[in-house]
């Protein structure tokens, strides 16, 4: 039992609405790098911060070493000695590497001066023994985001930790950058006997580093396995598994000529080389992991952040989107990613939400026309069978599936041929959820070409006529859905390398 | 939708309590002078403040888009100098007038400008910095001296009645009339208040945020203008110091108003009401003599006062629903 460092036994959390974590158990190995891996969510983030004591499970027990623990907060886990470094570094770049290691926790002398002398003498000590070439005097915000993490790590040390979470700590990274990191983690555990828990999407982190991987899928614990006795299909398959069930009902629709086409469409540092078309009565996805590139591929499309370079072709002709505007004339609508922010006006009622689009059609020239807005607002209430008490009430007083109608109203009220829909159920209940794709399906048999992005494999097997995967800015597959498997979308999203093109 | 119907509630109490606020101030001023509520003395007692008014109205506006300008005072002094330089040197007074209106415009049109252009600024920092700009050319244009040398006609403007209503009042009634028209009744001011109440939101819904931000500011610069013609026509001459500070003046009318801090919330009408609120109280307030600076205090603590007081209902209001709560 000794073997066994950090223990979580039926680790169960509940937010409003959702289970987050559903009866979880999972166990920590001293002196040994540990897989975690999941779908966007699984479940990972709410564990991590159960075991960093930000989040307090409604169920379940935690054991360090063989005693039973309870954390009160983050402070706890400090003391307990467990540590997480995320994918973005909460740094002070104006302050060098000794002041971000100390900060918080500062070593002083009797009176309260800071013992400078000390802290950087440690600094200097981690540093060295984490094989790094930089000294504690070197200003952060000279260094790469790798050489934060290792700071972040030294940190981590600093405050003695022996269970060290890394969230995604190579997300951001090149290949060189993520070598550096692997040698710095192996040295963590060899040198100064830190247990790891290393979450990542990619796989090649995962055989290169762990020696066991746990996997959770729709909040529930699926199992553990030693990484030298398990293939990538199995866990892949482990990792999706879901039956596709009837929350989508696509109709069929005879697909037309192509509406909206991209060639080599790039805007640097984001994504780069996109071609693709999408055409008429086509439902056309887009996956692929989160920070693929897939929302600003659709945000260059709608205006809001022009590409670098390459060409938007609609309708047959070359068009460039100055801004939402531009686009919505053209007739691209978009629906973006984050409703309350992106979408509503939370204050207002649902029928000034839906008409702001496009006031002018609702309008007598420059004023305003009450009774049309109200019309044109019912009819569309009506519509997406948005359940409300009347279509005045105010969007902050719906549910989220219902705000999301909300969002969908408003696309509809313009004259559109190509239709945007970014995560249209993120966060949506399943009836809202089975409403959304029952509208998009209707929108498909009645000509539009609609564009979905999401992260949601069953949606988008259930949903789409043809599927295309980014990964790190790049389309890395495509893939008609009489050949799409769970399996193939997840290895072109982690695995697969991006294919050459000219 | 309960929550809704408070909400409305309470914005109509604000506006009658600004109209109950008005009363009080005139029964004050009344028993305070005789003469107070004589027409003659009434009109004067309006004509008092009405000239820096006209900026509350794009004022109000600009706030309620989240944004804020201090500049407006310095587009004054410039446009008022601008035009009193050219009078000194021969110009004609109606190409004179033309230039103010232009010289105002422009300050107007180069903050929204650089408040669109470059979004890393808040509207705050940019207003600040060309409220110094724009009064330090005034300076430099006129030094520390005054030019007058208008020519009779144009105190008309400042003091000349149309039957017997005062000119400017006939102005600042249109110009009411007209904002309160752009931001209630037309597809414009929806826009406003939608791009005050969520920015992005505004922009994923095809707004185009930079032009009515622009348009706005220069819509300022424009009324600063109008400001710095009735202002130099009623004193007559013009110094590189004059209307100096009544920005702030300008956006205490504006908050007295109930125009929201944060954006997205006002009505003309209820600012309107509080440039009388203001404007009257600081004449009855001089009637008797109160020293100037006991004036400045009055006004803040007002301002402070009208500020709480949604935050304070709002906490009363919760209160009582926690108290009816527990008592079902």
């Amino acid at each position: 039992m000794s073997d066994i460092i950090l223990e979580l036994k039926n680790i169960t959390k509940i937010f409003p609405g959702t289970k987050a974590l559903d009866n979880v158990s999972f166990q920590l190995k001293r002196g040994e790098i540990h897989a975690l891996m999941g779908e966007n969510g699984a479940g990972k983030s709410t564990f991590i911060k159960v075991i960093t004591g930000v989040h307090r499970p409604e169920q379940g027990e935690m054991f360090l070493g063989c005693s039973k623990v309870t954390l009160q907060g983050p402070k706890d886990a400090q003391k307990y000695g467990i540590a997480a470094i995320y994918q973005h570094v909460t740094c002070y770049p104006d302050l060098n590497v000794a002041e971000n290691i100390f900060i918080g926790h500062e070593i002083r002398h009797k009176l309260g001066r800071l013992n400078w002398k000390e802290m950087y003498r440690i600094s200097d000590e981690l540093l060295q023994s984490l094989g790094i070439n930089f000294n504690s005097r070197t200003q952060m915000g000279t260094l790469s985001v790798a050489q934060q993490q290792i700071v972040e790590i030294a940190k981590a040390l600093s405050m003695k930790a022996k269970i060290i979470i890394m969230d995604e700590p190579t997300a951001a990274l090149t290949k060189r950058e993520s070598e550096e990191l692997y040698r710095v983690t192996e040295q963590l555990r060899d040198n100064e006997g830190a247990s790891i828990i290393f979450i990542s999407h990619r796989f090649e982190d995962m055989y290169r580093l762990a020696s066991r991987v746990t996997v959770f899928r729709d909040s529930q614990y699926i199992g553990n396995w030693e990484l030298d006795k398990v293939s990538k299909d199995d866990l892949i398959k482990a990792m999706v598994g879901r039956e596709v069930s009837s929350l989508y009902p696509k109709a069929k629709t005879d697909i037309g000529e192509s509406v909206l086409e991209l060639e080599n469409l790039t805007r640097t540092g984001y994504f780069s080389g996109i071609s693709f078309s999408v055409r008429k009565g086509e439902i056309l996805g887009l996956t692929g992991l989160v920070g693929a590139g897939r929302t600003e591929v659709c945000e260059s499309l709608f205006g809001i952040h022009k590409a670098d370079s390459g060409k938007i072709i609609f309708a047959g002709n070359e068009v460039t989107i100055e801004n939402p505007r531009t686009a919505m004339d053209l007739g691209i609508g978009y629906l973006p990613e984050d409703r309350q922010l992106q979408g509503l006006i939370l204050d207002w009622g649902i029928d000034k939400n839906i008409t702001l689009p496009n006031l002018d059609q609702f309008s007598n020239g420059v004023w305003l026309n009450d009774q049309k807005e109200l019309e044109i607002a019912e009819d569309m209430f009506k519509k997406v069978l948005i359940k409300a008490q009347s279509v005045q009430a105010t969007a902050s007083s719906l549910s989220g599936g219902n705000q999301q109608k909300v969002v969908v109203a408003k696309l509809l009220t313009t004259d559109l041929k190509v239709i945007i829909l970014d995560e249209p159920t993120k966060g949506v209940d399943v009836g809202a959820k089975y409403a959304i794709h029952k509208i998009m399906s209707d929108l498909a048999s009645r000509g539009y070409a609609v564009l979905m992005v999401s992260s949601e494999m069953p949606e988008v097997l259930g949903m789409c006529d043809r599927i295309i995967v980014m990964k790190e800015g790049k389309i890395s597959d495509t893939m008609d859905i009489a050949d799409a498997t769970q399996e193939k979308i997840l290895e072109a999203a982690m695995v697969k390398s991006v294919k050459d093109r000219q | 939708m309960i929550k809704n119907t408070n909400k409305l509630s309470f914005l109509l109490k604000w506006e009658w309590m600004l109209v109950a606020l008005l009363i009080l101030i005139n029964i004050m001023n009344a028993s305070l002078s005789p003469y107070y509520l004589e027409y003659n003395n009434m009109m004067s007692a309006i004509m008092a403040f009405l000239d820096r008014s006209f900026m509350v109205l794009p004022m109000a506006i600009i706030i309620i888009m989240g944004d804020i300008d201090i500049s407006v005072a310095s587009t004054v002094a410039l446009s008022s100098v601008m035009m009193g330089v050219s009078v000194q040197n021969g110009v004609p007074m109606t190409v004179a007038i033309l230039i103010c209106m232009a010289t105002a415009t422009l300050c107007g049109f180069i903050n929204g400008l650089i408040v669109t252009k470059f979004k890393e600024l808040s509207a705050a920092i940019v207003t600040i910095s060309t409220m110094i700009l724009y009064r330090g050319i005034a300076y430099i244009i006129l030094e520390d001296q005054a030019a007058s040398g208008f020519p009779l006609w144009f105190s008309i403007l400042g003091w000349g009645d149309i039957g017997t209503i005062p000119l400017i009042l006939i102005v600042f009634i249109a110009f009411s009339v007209i904002f309160w028209l752009i931001l209630h009744k037309t597809t414009a001011g929806r826009q406003i208040l939608a791009i005050g109440q969520n920015n992005t939101a505004s922009i994923y819904s095809g707004i185009n945020v930079d032009k009515m931000r622009l348009f706005a500011f220069t819509a300022a610069g424009f009324m600063a203008g109008i400001t710095a013609l009735f202002l130099t026509s009623k004193m007559a001459s013009t110094r590189p110091n004059i209307a100096i500070g009544y920005e702030l003046e300008v956006i205490a009318m504006v908050v007295l108003g109930g125009v929201s801090t944060s954006g997205g919330k006002g009505k003309i009408h209820s600012v309107i009401l509080a440039i009388f609120v203001i404007g009257l109280l600081k004449y009855g307030l001089g009637i008797i003599n109160i020293h100037s600076q006991i004036v400045t205090i009055i006004i803040g603590l007002l301002l402070i006062f009208s500020t709480l007081l949604p935050s304070i209902g709002q906490r009363v209001m919760s209160k009582l629903k926690i108290i009816r709560q527990m008592n079902l």
